[in-house]
């Protein structure tokens, strides 16, 4: 006598996450339902429609969109969700709009810990809380084992732009002021000295924070900041390079003046990499009118995310497109954009 | 991690009286070479070149293990690493160095599987964790390095790890220093040793080179203050035409070296000639592993057939790399030849004086 035949349910209960996880049926629903939900609910996606149905204030609307691969996805200071998070709101906020709604696509790895998603999505629920924004729309896909590494993360933004501000890195005049939040580098030593095969522990914690509100008050003061962007990838060399060649001016940065931690500089010594070029996640470059300076920078200070901030160069007529630095020892130098991938060096 | 006392080495009032204490004592033009390229990126990244006197000057040397390693051999690693099966472990600074069509990480593009490491051991343990798998490790280096690699090709051996392997191209500081003394010409008067090379070796293996070509040795660090004060103590021998070797890196360099280190790499490690890319052949220069431990040599493990290198007949970097000539005086820098499309490794490595020039001082007269 055979067996009767019976199709094998799926497990509900798992501890990884499985391909059925990503195909629609009864685990896609659980896994909404235990992480995603009680994480990320609000009135537009406890609908689970598939489409956000939005009503935005009048004006014109700010839109960006950015993927997260970082590696590891836990890292002192974050995960990839609050970078997922923080990064799309700030890509919005430097551009001088309001961030309202976020969507959020997951690609996940089969295999993934489910205690390690709902931590990541748990840090995204905190992130958009403290920068005032919804996840109002979703989506997760999981991949066979090997065609991911863990866990990526895209999220996309809405914001509304305010009237009076007209923010662009063409707008760099001479004379201008170059303000940084605070210390450069803290994302990207996090990363490298948390990477697998370093064997020393730095303690440095990633910057990672929501630049939302410290800008909306600096631009309530002075809504004549000439240019913003945040030093991400590539960290502040990349970025005043990009202002000095769009602008066509020349930009001089003084070493004293760039605040960067101890345990920052040591480790970059330890590498082999500039400061400068190593990346950060919750600080900007303001490039503010000589005679508002001080101004924003007192409003900076008020702010936890900008505690640290300095006037750190000037912009100049002198060597368009070109960045230099006064050294702490009366030379000069040129600031350059990193070659390539960030890599340690070899003896 | 306590970095605090870097500031020590950094401090602008010590070396503001170091280089009034330099202008002082350099009466005459004294030309000075550092070796190692970590030196000379600190020495750019410093802008230590602008501050001192007209009457010294640094030239730079060869001391970047990247720059010397022959193409040959990067060619060799290029088609080893395109092997199926084979894991190929490097430090992060040889992956993007062309080899005659392209890189490393050309290869990984391709689907072979080259990995950056941090150290020789990690690569070991990949051998360990696959063993159904090549892993084969990229020994760049010089004194430095060695013993590092010298130690996961010994505990391979006592291990058994047969699926582990390395591609040697070692190479030692002594030689080079004496076969550009021996140029006809050289216009060195004075060496800046590599600190971290004498870490190792100590400076007793200097002492005949000093002897013999009656110039002034100093075993000197990486940062600013560390460089200034090497550069104070040879312009003070050569003012008082002394010769020898007077330690500038007393906090981590000794005469006796590290002995512990130095007996693991001659283990493992014998000398032998070995040509230097963009310098030629040096008598015994490099270092071999010994017969003993030959089957770790990933060369003879693997048959990739003949490799045929083809330099850029643009590149000058052998005369970059023996002081003859400034990077920045090469009719191709900053032209043909940048880091985004390198005729020569001295433009891509993050030890090569040619980089440091780019990434620097590419205008000086915007400076």
């Amino acid at each position: 006598m055979t067996e009767p035949f019976a199709c094998p349910l799926p497990l509900l209960r798992h501890e990884t996450i499985q391909m059925a996880h990503g195909a629609g049926g009864r685990l896609s629903q659980e896994l909404t339902r235990q992480v995603f939900m009680p994480h990320l609910g609000n009135a537009f996606l406890d609908l689970l429609d598939d489409q956000a149905k939005l009503t935005l204030p009048s004006g014109r609307a700010a839109f960006t969109t950015d993927t997260y691969v970082v590696s590891p996805c836990l890292f002192p200071g974050g995960t990839i969700g609050s970078l997922a998070v923080n990064g799309t709101v700030n890509d919005l906020a430097v551009g001088g709009a309001r961030p309202l709604y976020l969507s959020a696509g997951f690609v996940l790895e089969e295999g993934f810990p489910i205690a390690d998603l709902d931590r990541i999505v748990g840090s995204m629920a905190e992130a958009a809380g403290k920068a005032g924004v919804l996840i109002v729309t979703g989506d997760t896909k999981v991949v066979q084992k090997g065609f991911c590494d863990g866990i990526f993360i895209n999220t996309s933004g809405i914001g509304v732009l305010r009237q009076e501000v007209e923010l662009s890195c063409r707008n760099l005049q001479p004379g201008d002021r170059i303000l940084l939040s605070g210390t450069a580098g803290d994302h990207g030593m996090s990363i490298m000295t948390a990477r697998e095969g370093l064997s020393f522990q730095s303690g440095i914690s990633s910057d990672c924070a929501p630049l939302n509100h410290m800008i909306e008050a600096m631009l309530d003061a002075v809504p004549g900041i000439h240019a913003m962007r945040d030093p991400t990838r590539g960290g502040v060399a990349a970025v005043l390079n990009e202002l000095a060649a769009s602008s066509s001016v020349g930009i001089d940065i003084e070493e004293r003046s760039i605040p960067v931690r101890d345990e920052v500089r040591g480790a970059c010594e330890l590498l082999g990499i500039d400061p400068l070029h190593a990346a950060n996640e919750g600080k900007l470059i303001a490039v503010v009118p000589d005679e508002a300076a001080r101004e924003v920078l007192g409003i900076m200070h008020a702010f936890e995310e900008g505690r640290d901030a300095a006037i750190i160069g000037t912009v100049s007529v002198d060597h368009p497109g070109m960045v230099v630095m006064h050294t702490v020892f009366g030379s000069r130098r040129i600031v350059d954009l990193p070659a390539g991938e960030q890599l340690p060096r070899i003896c | 991690m306590g970095m605090k006392h870097l500031d020590e080495y950094r401090d602008p009032e010590l070396a503001r009286f170091l280089l009034e204490e330099i202008a002082r004592k350099a009466t005459r033009p004294w030309t000075i070479m550092e070796i190692c390229g970590g030196q000379t990126h600190s020495i750019m990244r410093n802008g230590i070149d602008q501050l001192l006197p007209d009457t010294v000057e640094l030239v730079h040397g060869p001391g970047c293990p990247v720059c010397v390693t022959p193409l040959e051999t990067i060619d060799r690693a290029l088609a080893i690493a395109s092997i199926p099966g084979v894991i190929f472990t490097s430090f992060g600074d040889m992956l993007r160095v062309p080899g005659s069509r392209d890189d490393l990480f050309t290869v990984r593009s391709r689907g072979g599987d080259v990995r950056m490491v941090y150290s020789p051991l990690e690569a070991l343990q990949l051998a360990r964790l696959h063993p159904e798998r090549e892993v084969v490790f990229f020994a760049v280096g010089f004194e430095t390095t060695a013993p590092a690699n010298a130690m996961a090709v010994r505990q391979a051996a006592r291990e058994g790890i047969a699926n582990f392997s390395v591609l040697c191209s070692q190479v030692m500081v002594p030689p080079a220093m004496r076969a550009i003394l021996s140029s006809p010409d050289n216009r060195v008067q004075g060496f800046l040793a590599a600190g971290h090379v004498c870490a190792i070796m100590g400076w007793e293996e200097y002492e005949p080179v000093a002897e013999a070509f009656g110039v002034p040795i100093v075993p000197a660090g990486f940062e600013p203050v560390d460089l200034l004060d090497g550069i104070l103590k040879v312009v003070g021998m050569l003012e008082k035409g002394c010769s020898g070797v007077l330690n500038a890196y007393g906090r981590v360099v000794s005469r006796e070296g590290n002995r512990e280190a130095r007996k693991v790499m001659h283990s493992v490690f014998g000398v032998a000639d070995r040509p230097w890319r963009g310098i030629g052949l040096m008598p015994a220069s490099g270092l071999v592993l010994r017969r003993e431990y030959a089957r770790f040599d990933a060369e003879r493990r693997f048959d990739v057939g003949h490799i045929a290198p083809r330099e850029s007949p643009l590149c000058r970097s052998g005369e970059v790399l023996q002081g003859h000539l400034k990077p920045d005086a090469c009719p191709a820098f900053g032209k043909e030849c940048t880091p985004q499309t390198p005729l020569g490794a001295t433009m891509v490595s993050s030890e090569g004086a040619c980089a440091a020039y780019y990434r620097y001082h590419r205008n000086p007269d915007s400076l």
